[in-house]
């Protein structure tokens, strides 16, 4: 084995800490805010078959963190999805990291590139 | 609520069970169940897919990397190529009526169901790798029969291509795409099989992650559909992830191939007659 490739799996399995802790965090979020949403909401009746759009201020990071903060259920949920969401961008970040420790300059700008991607689309659209 | 939110919730225990164990991933039969089983809008129900989609891809990378199949510098690489396709498909997906979407759906269906009945072909055939291989150090070992294997990495730009149409998919319909990455890695750039299938996982999460932003802002992703969705396939996902007897995976394959097909022909025809 190259060196390249036991630097390579340290890198890994940092990578696999972060994602492994990023889902049980996201999951106990969810779940906690789901039990206390279906406490308060046994028998609404649920209609998901026509499509009007979550509400407003569950469709950016702003809306859902000020909601979170008073502790409604919904919100809740919706900071563990967004939690969930930020697992990959964390596990690229950890790529840019590891890679400019091995001093591998094309993995770190194919790493920057793909970050920039979810950025674009994390931050750009529902910042 | 509280019924719909169980049912819905074991329905996504199954698919995540099946799904990780075919090797297909949940993603992209819980949508169909959703749209077509609970009457969910296509568009909520592709939402919460997409974000269980990132819940088992990084929930099960930590047990793949520690078994030292997947490869970072392929992931990663071929990762550019599935965020720019799966950015420009999320976009397409808030321009196509439904019932375009929910065909599409349904022949990628049909190809998954087709897919998951064929057992795995491996070839180790050893060829001379792309040059272009060699300057990006795609190639690699993964463990086999208890030492190390290497292999190299053929036509990468064909492979990139391919993944450009698997990032489309996924975020055009909020699966996870793993068939097609797989067909990219596997049969165009002739990376070994399992190295292929947990590369994969690895990069779905990623791929799924790029979507996700614009689903959140389109108002797709609602929290009461996500929450039994996220946690039921998560959970399946794991239990699947452990080994079962051979024959009983090749019954729970066939199960899951007839289910799969009898899904995609509902979600042609609901969509064709534009019940969906």
């Amino acid at each position: 084995m190259t060196e390249d490739h036991a630097k390579d799996e340290r890198i890994d399995r940092a990578i696999g800490i972060i994602l492994r802790t990023g889902v049980m965090l996201a999951a106990l979020l969810v779940a906690a805010g789901g039990i206390y949403y279906l406490a308060g909401h046994e028998s609404t009746q649920p209609s998901f078959a026509h499509f009007q759009g979550a509400p407003a201020s569950l469709t950016h990071i702003r809306g859902i963190a000020k909601g979170a903060a008073s502790l409604d259920p919904l919100f809740i949920i919706q900071l563990g999805l967004i939690v969930l969401m930020a697992t990959p961008v964390v596990r690229v970040i950890a790529c840019v990291v590891g890679f400019t420790w091995e001093k591998d300059w094309t993995y770190v700008v194919v790493s920057l590139i793909v970050l920039a991607a979810l950025l674009v689309s994390l931050i750009g659209h529902s910042g | 609520m509280l019924l719909f939110s169980i049912l819905v919730f074991i329905a996504s225990v199954a698919a995540g069970f099946l799904g990780s164990l075919t090797g297909l991933g949940g993603g992209v039969v819980i949508t169909p169940v959703l749209a077509l089983l609970f009457h969910v809008d296509l568009r909520y129900a592709m939402g919460a897919s997409l974000v269980s989609v990132i819940a088992t891809s990084s929930g099960a990378a930590s047990a793949y990397v520690r078994e030292g199949y997947s490869n970072v510098r392929i992931g990663l690489f071929l990762e550019i190529a599935t965020t720019m396709g799966a950015l420009g498909g999320a976009h397409l997906a808030a321009i196509l009526p439904t019932f375009v979407l929910s065909i599409i759906l349904g022949l990628v269906l049909l190809y998954s169901a087709y897919s998951s009945m064929r057992p795995p072909p491996e070839h180790l055939e050893s060829e001379a790798p792309d040059p272009l291989a060699n300057r990006l150090r795609l190639n690699g070992t993964f463990p086999e029969n208890g030492r190390l294997q290497h292999y190299v990495v053929q036509r990468v730009k064909s492979g990139f291509a391919v993944m450009v149409s698997a990032g489309l998919m996924s975020g055009l319909l909020g699966i996870g795409s793993g068939a097609l990455k797989v067909i990219a890695m596997d049969k165009v750039m002739r990376i070994p099989f399992k190295v292929s299938t947990t590369t994969s996982n690895f990069m779905i999460g990623v791929t799924a992650a790029a979507s996700a932003g614009v689903y959140l802002s389109r108002g797709y992703i609602l929290p009461s559909i996500a929450m039994p969705v996220m946690l039921g396939v998560l959970l399946g996902s794991l239990f699947g992830a452990r080994k079962l007897g051979g024959a009983r995976i090749k019954v729970l394959r066939l199960l899951f191939a007839v289910v799969v097909g009898a899904l995609a022909i509902e979600m042609i025809y609901g969509g064709a007659t534009g019940r969906l």
